[in-house]
């Protein structure tokens, strides 16, 4: 479904990507692990056009996507749950939802009235909020929110960058049940993360990126069994 | 003393009508602060130029000699066309002067040289093109001096009333723009955080590009009212009418539209009382003092949120 | 890049050549022409110390020069009966100035950038409506008429009354104006300046006082307008408020701009091309700020560093030039 074929990226001078090959096959849920500034979030915002790749190729259904606007990657159906929510704390929880579902202003108002109901079943405490203003929310409040507002797009494959971070233990639960739930009615993810013990859990596959490349690829249950996975990303010695 | 009382109603309908201007050319300083983060220096002359536009129209319908000018179709025609013109030159600002550098992400002084630049560009174009010397509304043909009603020891002319009431409507229609609709969210999205709203696939030019246009469609249209009522325009009435004009948007919290609306009706009124008990030679120096006072001791503004916490971009 | 001694040699050229400039002038309004650009010079050198070297965007700037020339023009003429000696008044003058930038400065400083520019131009404004207004109830400007009859400069019985007297006395204080930019650059004010400027977030971490700095930018670039207000009154005998409006902060930044801001050669020529265009082309008065304008846009949008480049390199065989 999504395939990097040696990605480069570039923030001014710097190689933050060096050469990124990966790929998320339609219906699993893929895990990407890595230390900080290894360049996780940049290959995310990468993949959705917000920073452009100065070599390689992005496809997604088997287009390449590389070259296309933020806008026109959103359309065809993916979507981001950013790093560190990034809820519009000025906006009500009804309209951030709307503004997930910015790209489809011309579907039809019972589509859209569908998918704030999905939303609101998936989050009851979001209909519960409708009217508070994203800013009023607590964290894991925010954290569905920012999940809501992606699922609002549609996505065929859902991206989320670091969608545990800052939340209480339990939270990070529910937030990965959530996820999961998501995965079943049919939304490919991909997901990166540092609490790589609970993501791999849930996940299929996983990547590790270091220095800006991929340096260790498998299945979920194999890195989760390999000791040097262990000491590196899950916190053990 | 008794004299100054006796003025003294007259003078707050003045206060009203001039504040209602100034809070509509304030909203288009405010509006691409919001989305940039930057004082669009030049707006004060899309509001001259845009006094210009309907002088332009208006002169061309007396020298056609149509028959039957009456301000309910003369008027929104003037403001349209001033509306159109303003707004497009505001998208040209934008592209031409502004974009090439937040796309480069200059952040500080350059985008604000650049608008004082156009500032000048414009101001001086005006003249060139224009002359200097200033051009005079008919405003009495489409205004008879009788049309006025007494209110309160008042006298207040059908032009004051059209003024309030244009503004007060173009204020409204604004707010419901940006509070009620798609548009008015993603320019709300823009203005509160630019990658996420670009991530929810919203085009961050073309907002705004959008902004500039109705912003200064808002200083295109203040410009006609402005026009009407003082009859004479010359190329340098944008200079102290835009500063003023700034002062309401920090006045009322910059970024805030209810706060434009409210910095330009506070200012008014300070304004012509000052005018009213004070020496008219100093009315200017009021507006300057009111700017400093409120950026040293309330950069917020009355309605405004924190400055230093918007200061990334 | 060129080689180190080039710089120097270039600048001994045109030292040489504004030495001896006067004799080789076709006429006396090109003395006259040549001596405005020193004096423009010195106050662009002024300004760049606080947007050059300092980063802070001033707008009225020309409040300053104006506040400087009615100061000497105060103390060195009849409108008070106060003729004081021209090397008495000037240091009077350069005090006031300096600390009439402290009193503008104060309050402001810890606002952003663009904001300061917008407070900068409204005490220009405030400024200007004083010297405008202030003939009433008590005749302390002269309003709109000014004051003239204002004293020439003398030193030691000799009265400067010709172009190239004062074209010397200009340029001496032009060089003079340049070596101190230079000593200010390499001080320890001159790295905090360069700091706040680059970030001031990390200026304030490293320690730098940056309110203070601040402060001592704005006073320092306003002492620079005292001494070219100074040479204004003296050699127009005379001062009018509309010597002083917004568009002549405009034409000074568009000096320092042009050349490249913190730029000093730069900023040198950038005040001899704004002072020379609109002599050489008649019509140029009337577009004069029309290509300002332009001019500000354009070097904004395709060439914000200005014309001549300014980087460490550069700077360094700068100030061995100099």
């Amino acid at each position: 479904m999504l395939r990097l074929t040696d990605v480069v990226t570039h923030y001014g001078p710097i190689r933050v990507l060096k050469a990124v090959t990966l790929e998320v096959r339609a219906g699993e849920i893929v895990c990407l692990l890595g230390g900080n500034a290894s360049g996780k979030s940049t290959t995310m915002k990468t993949i959705l056009g917000v920073v452009r790749p100065t070599a390689g190729r992005v496809e997604f259904e088997d287009r390449r996507i590389d070259r296309l606007p933020t806008e026109a990657i959103v359309r065809r159906g993916v979507s981001l749950v950013p790093e560190s929510r990034r809820i519009f704390a000025r906006m009500t929880v009804w309209e951030n939802l709307a503004m997930g579902a910015f790209t489809r202003q011309k579907a039809p108002a019972g589509e859209l009235a569908e998918d704030f109901e999905r939303v609101y079943t998936l989050f009851p405490r979001l209909s519960e909020r409708q009217h508070q203003l994203g800013g009023t929310l607590s964290g894991g409040e925010q954290q569905m929110l920012a999940v809501g507002r992606a699922l609002m797009a549609r996505p065929r494959l859902l991206l989320m960058d670091e969608p545990s971070m800052g939340l209480a233990p339990a939270l990070v639960d529910q937030v990965f049940d959530i996820i999961q739930t998501i995965n079943r009615q049919g939304t490919t993810i991909l997901v990166v993360e540092q609490n790589a013990a609970v993501a791999l859990s849930i996940a299929n596959r996983g990547y590790v990126l270091q220095n800006g490349r991929i340096v260790v690829h498998d299945t979920a249950r194999a890195l989760l069994a390999a000791d040097h996975i262990r000491r590196a990303y899950l916190g053990e010695d | 003393m008794a004299d100054v009382l006796q003025i003294l109603p007259q003078q707050l309908v003045f206060g009203l009508a001039l504040g209602t201007v100034y809070g509509l050319i304030a909203l288009g300083y405010t509006m691409v602060y919001g989305v940039l983060l930057m004082i669009n220096f030049a707006h004060g002359e899309i509001f001259m130029i845009g006094a210009y536009v309907g002088w332009g129209v208006l002169t061309a319908l007396l020298n056609a000699q149509v028959g039957g000018l009456h301000p309910a179709w003369v008027v929104p025609l003037l403001l349209l066309h001033a509306m159109l013109v303003a707004g497009l030159l505001g998208v040209c600002l934008e592209r031409f002067a502004y974009r090439p550098l937040y796309l480069r992400g200059a952040t500080r002084l350059g985008p604000l040289i650049s608008a004082v630049g156009a500032s000048i560009f414009l101001q001086n174009a005006v003249m060139v093109t224009q002359g200097a010397r200033m051009k005079v509304y008919m405003t009495s043909l489409l205004f008879p001096r009788g049309w006025r009603i007494q209110v309160a020891g008042a006298s207040i002319s059908a032009l004051v009333i059209v003024m309030i009431m244009v503004a007060g409507l173009m204020m409204w229609g604004l707010h419901e723009l940006v509070q009620r609709t798609t548009l008015g969210r993603s320019i709300r999205a823009v203005a509160e955080d630019r990658e996420t709203a670009a991530i929810m696939g919203v085009n961050v030019r073309r907002v705004i590009a959008v902004t500039f246009f109705l912003g200064s469609a808002l200083g295109g249209a203040a410009g006609v009212l402005v026009g009407l009522y003082y009859t004479q325009i010359d190329f340098y009435m944008g200079y102290s009418a835009g500063l003023k004009a700034f002062t309401a948007a920090v006045l009322g919290g910059i970024g805030n539209i209810k706060g434009a609306m409210l910095g330009g009706l506070v200012l008014g009124l300070v304004e012509s009382l000052a005018v009213t008990f004070g020496n008219p030679a100093y009315k200017d120096v009021v507006a300057f003092i009111i700017l400093i006072l409120t950026l040293v001791f309330r950069p917020t503004g009355i309605l405004g949120e924190n400055v230093a916490e918007r200061e990334k971009v | 890049m060129a080689p180190p001694g080039w710089l120097r040699w270039v600048a001994w050229a045109l030292g040489l050549a504004a030495v001896v400039g006067p004799l080789l002038a076709p006429n006396d309004y090109w003395i006259g022409v040549m001596a405005r650009i020193c004096l423009y010079a010195t106050l662009a050198l002024g300004l760049n110390v606080v947007v050059g070297f300092a980063g802070l965007l001033d707008l009225g700037y020309v409040a300053f020069f104006g506040i400087g020339s009615y100061v000497y023009a105060f103390l060195a003429s009849g409108h008070f009966g106060l003729h004081l000696p021209f090397f008495v008044v000037v240091p009077i003058v350069v005090v006031a100035t300096a600390v009439s930038g402290l009193l503008i400065g104060a309050p402001t400083l810890r606002l952003r950038g663009d904001y300061l520019a917008i407070v900068t131009l409204g005490f220009g404004e405030i400024t200007y409506l004083l010297l405008i207004n202030l003939d009433r109830p008590v005749n302390i400007t002269g309003g709109p008429s000014g004051i003239i009859g204002i004293d020439p400069p003398a030193l030691a019985g000799f009265t400067l009354s010709r172009n190239t007297e004062y074209y010397y006395l200009f340029l001496a204080a032009l060089a003079l104006a340049l070596i101190a930019s230079v000593r200010l650059r390499h001080s320890r004010v001159g790295w905090a300046w360069q700091a706040i400027r680059e970030d001031e977030l990390a200026a304030k971490t490293m320690g730098i006082n940056t309110t203070v700095a601040k402060l001592q930018a704005f006073a320092m670039g306003a002492s620079f307008a005292g001494v070219g207000g100074s040479f204004l009154a003296s050699w127009q005998r005379s001062v009018f408020p509309e010597n002083f409006l917004f568009t002549e902060s405009i034409n000074i930044l568009a000096m320092v701009i042009l050349g490249g801001t913190g730029n000093l050669l730069g900023v040198v020529v950038g005040a001899t091309l704004l002072v020379t265009l609109p002599e050489v082309f008649r019509d140029f008065q009337r577009y004069r700020l029309l290509v300002f304008g332009l001019m500000l846009m354009v070097l904004m949008v395709v060439r914000p560093q200005g014309l001549l480049v300014t980087d460490g390199r550069r700077e360094e065989q700068e100030d061995q030039a100099v």
